[in-house]
């Protein structure tokens, strides 16, 4: 009978054993990497809406403040997206006959709301609020990024729960002076690493990593 | 034996799947999230018309409407103190200086686009308006301007109407209106806040 294995065949069996660790390796690497692409995160991607609202237009060029439409993003939970109103105290006026706009004078027309598609979305089962972060230096520009350069809003970061640990495991990385919170683009004065903890103290800031502070 | 036990098993993990309750959508609504269930579609519901929440009817005239006796009040419902008027200044900037512009001569940024220009401030008849009477265009709009009821809370409107009158006073002041020990600040680089 002759030989089924030849000797090569030691060196295929030891280069399999090395090429199937390899593979296996490999695999959960892009099992890891798929679930923070923003494939799987939606960061990154623009949002149709049903009107073309652009952040870049109202507040990079007009410098409307972020407080002006998301009117309790100091004082609760939620951020506030703006009623069709807030628009009509300009576009009665602006742009008043622009197409673009028609589903807002829609809006007021029929009494029915806008129906924005959402950017951002966490879990029903992750409790955020805006108004503790805003109070405690966390900007705007820190989470959301450069909104006043977005001519669609899209989301910046992951949102995943690795992103929120990696601020309140050490928030002096990231706070800045409450006086400039709702700034975008803004450069810290001095070095991060002199400013942060010095804020942190002087807010009192503490580094929350209990399960229980987002999962109640 | 066994063999039915496993196929027990298997069925009844198929049905465990069809008891998976969405955690990442709970059956509640978020704020302004939409609805199926009422006709307007709205999940926050709108107050019903003419009805006023229990310890909210609006009965201090003063407060409320910026009048005394029905006549537009110069008197201010609330001390004026150092962190009214910051509040006002910060306030004005957010919600008045678009159109207004941040010394309130009426050349924002939404009027240089074209939104009507608003009458300066510092207009002799706005100089000797009664500050109840900027509470009470804010509160109920006036000519092309719409209300800011919505948007800026009451107290707020008050601190808005102190900020005003300072900005008035500011466009005529002399230096001899600031206290001697003081005077030093003015050559000092504006506070960050009111940059
Ligand atoms: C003129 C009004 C206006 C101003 C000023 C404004 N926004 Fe918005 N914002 C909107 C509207 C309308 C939407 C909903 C449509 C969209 O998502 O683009 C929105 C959406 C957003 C969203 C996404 C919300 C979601 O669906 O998850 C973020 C984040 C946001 N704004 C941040 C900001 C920040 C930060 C500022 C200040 C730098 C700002 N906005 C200023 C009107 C405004
Ligand atoms: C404080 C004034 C103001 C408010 C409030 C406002 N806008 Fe505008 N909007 C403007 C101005 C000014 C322009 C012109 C943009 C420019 O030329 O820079 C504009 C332009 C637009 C345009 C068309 C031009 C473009 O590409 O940006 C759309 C669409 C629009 N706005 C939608 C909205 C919606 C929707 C809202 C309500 C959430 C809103 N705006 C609230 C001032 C305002
Ligand atoms: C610590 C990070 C963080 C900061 C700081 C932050 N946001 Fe958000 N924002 C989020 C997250 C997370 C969501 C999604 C919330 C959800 O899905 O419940 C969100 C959602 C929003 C929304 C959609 C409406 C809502 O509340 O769900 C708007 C509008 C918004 N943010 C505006 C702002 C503005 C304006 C500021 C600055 C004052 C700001 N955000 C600061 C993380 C942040
Ligand atoms: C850039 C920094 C930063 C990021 C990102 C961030 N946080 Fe925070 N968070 C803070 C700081 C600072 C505090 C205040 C800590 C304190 O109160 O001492 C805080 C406080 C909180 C609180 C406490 C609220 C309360 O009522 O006490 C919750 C809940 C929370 N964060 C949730 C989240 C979630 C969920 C995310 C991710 C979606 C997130 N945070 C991302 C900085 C951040
Ligand atoms: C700073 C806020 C924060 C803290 C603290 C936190 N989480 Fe989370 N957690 C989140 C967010 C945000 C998500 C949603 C992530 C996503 O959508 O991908 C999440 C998701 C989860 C999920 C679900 C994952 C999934 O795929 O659905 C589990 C399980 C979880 N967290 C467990 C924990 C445990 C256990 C702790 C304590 C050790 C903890 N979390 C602490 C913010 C937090
Ligand atoms: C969208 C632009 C816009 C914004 C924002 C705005 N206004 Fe006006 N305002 C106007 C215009 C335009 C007029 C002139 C209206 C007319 O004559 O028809 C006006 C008029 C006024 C007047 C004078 C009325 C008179 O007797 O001539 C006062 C007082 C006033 N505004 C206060 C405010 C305050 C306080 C705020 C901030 C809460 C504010 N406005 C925000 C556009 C605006």
């Amino acid at each position: 009978m002759p030989q089924i294995f030849k000797p090569s065949a030691n060196t295929l069996a030891k280069a399999s054993i090395v090429g199937g660790l390899l593979l296996a390796v490999s695999l959960i690497g892009l099992l890891i990497g798929l679930g923070r692409s923003s494939y799987v995160t939606r960061a990154q991607e623009f949002i149709e809406q049903p009107i073309q609202f652009s952040h870049a237009h109202h507040v990079g060029d007009d410098g409307i403040d972020c407080r002006y439409c998301h009117t309790s993003v100091e004082t609760s939970s939620f951020a506030g997206i703006p009623p069709t109103k807030t628009c009509m105290n300009c576009h009665s006026q602006i742009w008043s006959t622009s197409p673009m706009l028609e589903p807002v004078r829609a809006s007021i027309r029929d009494d029915r709301s806008l129906r924005w598609i959402r950017v951002h979305d966490l879990p029903d089962f992750v409790y955020f609020n805006h108004s503790v972060h805003v109070k405690n230096g966390v900007g705007c520009e820190t989470c959301h990024g450069r909104v006043d350069e977005m001519p669609l809003t899209y989301q910046q970061n992951s949102l995943q729960m690795e992103w929120c640990l990696d601020c309140h495991r050490a928030p002096e990385k990231y706070v800045r002076p409450r006086s400039e919170i709702f700034t975008m683009g803004y450069r810290p004065p001095v070095p991060q690493s002199v400013q942060g903890p010095e804020l942190v103290k002087a807010y009192g800031i503490e580094s929350l990593t209990n399960c229980s502070t987002c999962h109640r | 034996m066994p063999s039915s036990r496993l196929l027990l098993i298997v069925a009844s993990c198929a049905f465990l799947a069809a008891c998976r309750q969405d955690m990442h959508d709970a059956p509640r609504y978020e704020p302004l999230e939409a609805s199926t269930f009422f006709a307007d579609g709205r999940g926050s519901r709108t107050l019903v018309a003419n009805t006023v929440a229990r310890g909210m009817l609006r009965e201090d005239e003063h407060l409320y409407q910026g009048k005394v006796d029905g006549q537009l009040t110069d008197t201010f419902p609330m001390p004026v103190t150092t962190e009214v008027m910051a509040r006002g200044r910060e306030r004005f900037n957010v919600f008045c200086a678009p159109c207004h512009g941040r010394t309130g001569q009426g050349n924002g940024m939404v009027v240089q686009r074209g939104f009507r220009a608003p009458p300066s401030f510092h207009d002799e008849r706005l100089r000797t308006a009664p500050v109840g009477y900027f509470y009470d265009v804010q509160t109920n709009g006036f000519g092309a301007m719409s209300d800011y009821a919505a948007q800026v809370p009451v107290a707020d409107r008050w601190a808005i109407a102190a900020y005003i009158r300072a900005l008035q006073f500011s466009q005529r002041a002399t230096v001899g209106d600031v206290p001697p020990e003081r005077r030093a600040e003015l050559d000092a680089p504006a506070p960050q806040e009111a940059r």
